[in-house]
Formats: C-alpha cells, structure tokens, sequence
C-alpha cells in the first residue's frame, strides 16, 4: 500500500551530496514530497529529512540505495519509530482592513503562530507544526486570501532519549 | 614534487602496470610525468576504446583496470566504457583531466561538468581541489573499486592539481584507509546461513544460479563443491559464464531470454532456488509473475540493495560469495540430504533437450559450425579451454557464443551484460591479453559491432598485440534485425550494413595479417593459422545473415521459448534509390 515514509539520513557536509541523493532519486524514480537539509551537532555531518510516498518495496529499495551512497553514513526510516515531525510554514495574507487583521492574528494565536511582518495590505505569519496542522492553518486562511507561502518541508527527529547514531564509524 | 608525480607514485602503490589512456591539453603534466616513471601506456584510439579495454584488464585479471582521458570530449568519450565496466561490476578507476580550478565553472575551454556526469555511472566519483587530497583521494578510489561489490570510480584531476607542489612525507599515501559511510559486508549472518543450508536439505528440486558475483568472489570451487555434494544443478547468468563447468554432468548451461531450455525449465520448476551473485535482470526472469513461482528463494549477493529489488526472497544473505558458502558447506556435510533421483532424472531429460547442434555443412556458414571449429583449434593448443579469454561483443555472436562456446574457467568469458555495448569485445580484448599475456585471447564480434571500434586495429598493430579478431560478419544487424522479424512483421529497418567495408584490406592497410573465411571447411584452417601466428590477426567469417538463435519475448515468461523462422533479410530499396535522388548532383 502506498503511504508516506519519513526518512532520517545522516550524509557527510560535503559538497556535491545534495546532487548524489536527489539524482538517486531522480533516476529510480522515487516520488519524494519534500527533503531537508541542515547541519547536526557534527560539523562534519548534515541530516537529511525525505519524505518519500511509496509502497513498502519502494520505502525498502530507498533505504538500501541511499546506503549504497560512499557518503550517507546513517539511513533510518522515522516510521517505524516514535518521532517528532515539524515543518516551519511562512505565509502571507490577505488582510486590507482592521477586522480582517485581527482575525487572522487571531487565527495564528490559536495555532500558536507568530506574527512576523505587517503592511498595509498584509500579514505574515509564522507556523511551526507537523504537516496536517499547517494544512490546517492555510484552510483556514485560503477564504481571506494567501498572496504567499514558502514552506521549509518536514524535518524530524525520534522521541525520547536514542538517537541516530553513525553505526559505520 | 609535483601533483602528477605523486599520481604516479600512488598509481605504483596500487600496483598498476598498465594505463589505457588518450592525453589532451588538460592532461599535459600527467603525461609528463607518466614519461618519467616505468608504466606501460597503451595509447588507445578512441577514450572509449581506453575505458573498454582497462574493463577488459580488470574482468579477466580481477585487479583495477585504469584508463585516463582529457577534459570535455575526452572524458565524455569515456562516458560509454565506465558506464558498461560499472553496469557489471568492474572495477575500473577512471581519470580525467579538467580544467584549471580557478576556471571551473566559467565554461573553459573544453571544460565539463565531469563530476556530474560521472556521478550517475559510477560505484562513486572524486574532483580533487588540492593537490594536497591526490594521496587520500587515489587511494579511496582503488579501495571503493575493488572492495565490497567492485564498480567504476572516476576522479577527476584539474590541472593546476596535477602542477602544483606536494610533500609527499608530509601528506602520504596511507597505507589504510576509513571511509565513514562505506563499510562492506563479507561474511553472511550465521542465523541466516544455517537456515538457508536447511532449507537446501530439504529440497527437492533445487537449481542454483550463478551470477557475476561467483566470478568476482573466485568462489568457483566452492560452487563446485555445493553443487556436487548437495546435487543441485547449475545454471549461469551470462555474467557468470564460466564460474561452473559447462561439461559438468550438472550444468544447465545459460538461463534467461537467451538461454537454454534445461535451465530455463528447472528453474520454473524448481522448489527451491539459489541464486549467488545475481541480480535477477529482467533478462533472467522475464514477467516476474510466472518466474519460478513455486520456489523459495535463497539470495546471496554482497550488495544488500539487490536482495528483494526484483524478485521476492525467503533468506536473504548478505556478504560475499566465497565465504558464505563456505559457511554453508560446513553446515550442509554434517547433513543428509533428501533423495533426489527424479529430479536428476528430469534434469537429465531437459540437458539432453538441450543438446546444441552445431555441425553444418552449409554456405553461407552456420555460426555453430564456426564455434564449434574454433573450439576445436582452440583445444589442440589449449586442451581444457582453461588458457584462453574470449571477449565478445554485443547482439546475435555474444548469444552464439554465450549459448554455444563450452567454457571451462572463470574470467574467460568477457561479455557486456548490464548495458550491452556494442564495440565492446575488441577493446576489451585488448586490455584481456594484458591481464593474461600468456592465455589466447580471442575477441568476438559482429560486422555492426567491430565498426564501433574498429580503429583499434591501430592500436594493435602498432603494439603488436596478438589479439585475435573474429568477425561473425552477416552483413547485418542480426539481433535488431531478428526483433523486427519476430516483433514488428518482419519490417526491416536501419539494418543492413551493407557489403563494405573490405575487412580483410581495412585489417592489411594496418599491417595486420587477415583471412577471409566463406566454406565451412576452411574455418579450422583459418583459426590455426590466426593461432599459431602469434600476431595481431584478424578472422572475417562470412555467416548465413538468415541464422538466429531461439529467445523468449522480452516480459515473457521463461518457458515460452521461441524458434524464430530462419529469414534471409531484405534491404528496403526504395531507401537507397530516394537517397541517390537527394545526393547526386544536379544537371
């Protein structure tokens, strides 16, 4: 059955590994939803988070492949572990008048967003959540009018005290 | 000393003897310093032919084959020889040469995005920045190349790297090296080896099939030892070609779209199924529905992403070839296994089925007639087929051969699998004779497949390599030819060669010594003579263009195998009488 996975991947902070695993991808024709990137408490190490849509054949070949990657140190897939997703999600709204204005901050206060730029035609807000709460947030919203949004895609970690650690070392 | 020396320096650390390259602009002090040191540099005509051969090397000796080329057209030209060494898990480093770094990027002349390219075809691929990486960095090539399941490496070698300053003692070669993401797998799980030596105990109608990875792991004897305690019999990929006996009373011969009715039929029939270094193509299994579907399948391969890729495994083991079954050897001689008279006897039945005729009398020559003589001139100077290397090319003589040509040792049989490049054979013979400079090293091709690299006949004059070339020459494109006929009602399109060139004069104007064979009777002749010349020679048999060999439609399932009607081709001529319109002048 189809689902979405959520992948952790440990890569060496090398250039030129963004192209290795996207171009992995592209090849074998695996449908990714989104990827991030960013640095680990090792500076010599980056965590790629990839959201991949596909049967559990195709979750088992990306891990597999990925692993096959000289540079990917740690492959796991959050799934099948307790984990905590969150996703940053920018977006600016339609708001001319006081009224509209307040409902939308009041809209973000319920999601626990922020409110971080403001003119006269629009609002900006800032939402951190998993993937449905950001949906959630730009329904609500799409009615008054999105002008913008730039979301960073899901980034995750497991819950609790393990941790992915580099078993090739 | 200067970023090429120590190249040089790291390539002797590897115990390389050989290069096949093609210098160019970007390479000029690579090259230079190759003159100072004592490698062996084959100047190839073509990269591609370079990379082919140093794939050529590596497949018939299991060490590193290397082949070098020049920034932009150089290092594309290579493209095709790295791609094909990578698809059957050869392990070649490539180098090329770039541009100067304080260029990258600008679109220098004959600057290329080398990395990028490389990336894709390749088990993994290096830019060095810094002369100050050469050491590191060449030694992390040749152990990714040739550990773990082997692949093509490319590093690519701008060059103010290859000119620059290095102090070797202050960054040396290191004699090991830890790559943190890359730790391959060789002994198999032992959980995993009881249960699959259990599992083959109790089988009833085993059959193994023996990949590439049999070749690469040595673990012929190991098979060997498997398959006669155990009585299971053995079919091989066209990879692994050689790693079983072909006379042994328990080989099946090749399996898959071109393979043999015994191996074709056990392995549907089979109850269990043991597949060693294989990667179950779609040239193997065919529809994945209706392959082997009442077995359990025992997996092993060192690399654990072709476990589970294409067909479904009941054990997996993950490691290398020789060890595990060694492994499983152990387990399996303090066990009694389950009689098997009626499935020897089925076996039996099906290799008999099987039986290969070959002795025509018929002109044009049947390519049987042709295997079957050069097996026979070939075992008067070589008795158990043990010293000699065929390479072939791609199409109908790599089938024939393939299917036809009993091979007795491992790494004799060089054949593009995974990517099924024509030009290959020739080439790759070439690096072959080097691997084995003892061993006859013979190169089978087709007339389309020889023209692909053909220039290489310069190469072997002017080295003298006595490389022998066998042109199955039908004028056609057979393998294309025979889909069209089997697939596309018998339209022939972009098929026909032709009648030129003139092989036995392109081979003369060369200096190579060259027979033109049309009777059967003469072909025995004709190969003694190649034989005992000790020279560069080449072979050009003029076949019967009708002849095909049987297959199973692509997707299809693997018993449902197809004898072709034997058609002469027909050149469409309406073609050449509206080319003739378009090229002569007018009046």
């Amino acid at each position: 059955m189809e689902h979405k996975h959520i992948i952790s991947v440990l890569v060496l902070h090398k250039p030129g590994v963004l192209q290795r695993i996207s171009g992995l991808f592209t090849r074998r024709w695996f449908n990714i939803s989104s990827m991030t990137v960013g640095s680990t408490e090792n500076p010599d190490v980056a965590r790629m988070t990839i959201v991949v849509q596909g049967d559990d054949t195709v979750l088992e070949q990306v891990v597999k492949q990925l692993n096959k990657l000289v540079e990917v140190v740690k492959v796991t897939d959050l799934n099948s572990k307790k984990s905590v997703q969150r996703e940053l999600c920018l977006v600016k709204v339609y708001a001319p008048t006081e009224d509209s204005k307040s409902q939308v901050i009041q809209y973000a206060n319920i999601f626990r967003g922020k409110i971080i730029d403001l003119s006269t035609e629009t609002l900006t807000v800032e939402i951190t959540g998993d993937e449905q709460k950001v949906n959630a947030f730009l329904d609500l919203v799409r009615p008054m009018g999105i002008k913008e949004i730039a979301r960073t895609g899901l980034t995750a970690l497991m819950r609790g005290s393990k941790i992915l650690k580099s078993n090739k070392a | 000393m200067k970023g090429a020396e120590a190249m040089m320096k790291a390539l002797e650390a590897e115990n390389v003897k050989v290069l096949f390259g093609y210098p160019g602009g970007q390479l000029l002090p690579f090259y230079d310093a190759l003159y100072q040191s004592d490698f062996l540099h084959i100047l190839t005509r073509h990269e591609q032919a370079a990379a082919h051969a140093a794939d050529g090397y590596a497949r018939a000796s299991g060490d590193v084959g290397v082949c070098v080329a020049t920034s932009g057209p150089g290092a594309t030209n290579l493209v095709t020889g790295v791609a094909t060494a990578h698809a059957d898990s050869s392990p070649v480093v490539a180098l090329t040469g770039q541009v100067p770094t304080k260029l990258i990027g600008n679109d220098a002349f004959q600057e290329i995005d080398a990395l990028g390219i490389f990336m894709p075809i390749t088990k993994h691929n290096f830019q060095i920045q810094k002369t100050s990486e050469i050491p590191k960095i060449f030694r992390k090539a040749f152990e990714i190349a040739k550990t773990g399941r082997p692949g093509a490496v490319h590093v690519d070698l701008p060059k103010d790297v290859q000119d620059d300053d290095l102090d070797l003692e202050k960054y040396p070669i290191p004699a090991e090296i830890n790559l943190q993401g890359y730790k391959p797998t060789k002994f198999g799980h032992p959980l995993q080896i009881k249960k699959a030596a259990e599992l083959m105990k109790i089988a009833q109608r085993p059959v193994i099939i023996a990949g590439g990875g049999v070749q690469i792991a040595n673990a012929t004897p190991e098979l060997i030892k498997l398959s006669e305690y155990a009585q299971i019999p053995v079919c091989t990929t066209l990879m692994g070609k050689g790693v079983f006996p072909e006379e042994h009373p328990l080989s099946l011969g090749m399996v898959g779209m071109h393979g043999t009715q015994a191996s074709n039929y056990s392995v549907y029939e089979s109850d269990v199924l043991i597949a060693i270094g294989c990667r179950f193509s779609d040239r193997i299994t065919g529809d994945l529905s209706s392959f082997a579907p009442n077995t359990k399948v025992i997996h092993i391969d060192i690399d654990p992403a072709e476990i589970g890729k294409n067909v479904g495994v009941d054990i997996p083991i993950v490691g290398d070839a020789k060890a595990i079954l060694k492994d499983i050897l152990i387990h399996l001689m303090k066990k009694e296994m389950v009689n098997k008279t009626e499935w020897m006897e089925n076996v039996k039945k099906l290799q008999k089925k099987s039986m290969p005729v070959m002795e025509f009398d018929n002109t044009p020559i049947k390519p049987q007639k042709v295997i079957k003589e050069m097996m026979a001139a070939l075992r008067e100077v070589d008795p158990g087929l043990t010293n000699t290397v065929l390479t072939t090319d791609v199409g109908q003589n790599q089938m024939w051969m393939a299917h036809y040509f009993q091979t007795s040792a491992p790494k004799s049989f060089l054949s593009s699998g995974g990517q099924g490049t024509m030009g290959f054979g020739f080439p790759a013979a070439i690096g072959a004779k080097f691997a084995r400079p003892d061993a006859n090293v013979i190169a089978v091709t087709g007339d389309g497949g020889f023209l692909m690299n053909s220039q290489e006949l310069a190469t072997i004059a002017e080295y003298e390599i006595p490389v022998i070339v066998v042109i199955f020459d039908n004028r056609t494109l057979g393998m294309v030819y025979q889909w069209q006929n089997l697939y596309y009602g018998k339209r022939q399109c972009a098929v026909h060669l032709g009648e030129t060139p003139d092989f036995i004069k392109l081979a003369e104007s060369y200096g190579i010594g060259a027979l033109r064979v049309e009777k059967p009777e003469d072909i025995n002749e004709a190969f003694k003579t190649a034989l005992n010349s000790g020279k560069p020679y080449l072979l050009d048999i003029i076949i019967d263009p009708s002849e095909a060999l049987h297959m199973v439609p692509p997707g299809g399932n693997m018993t449902n195998i197809l004898f072709p009607d034997r058609q002469e081709p027909t050149p469409k001529a309406q073609c050449f009488s509206e080319m003739k319109k378009i090229l002569s002048p007018k009046v």
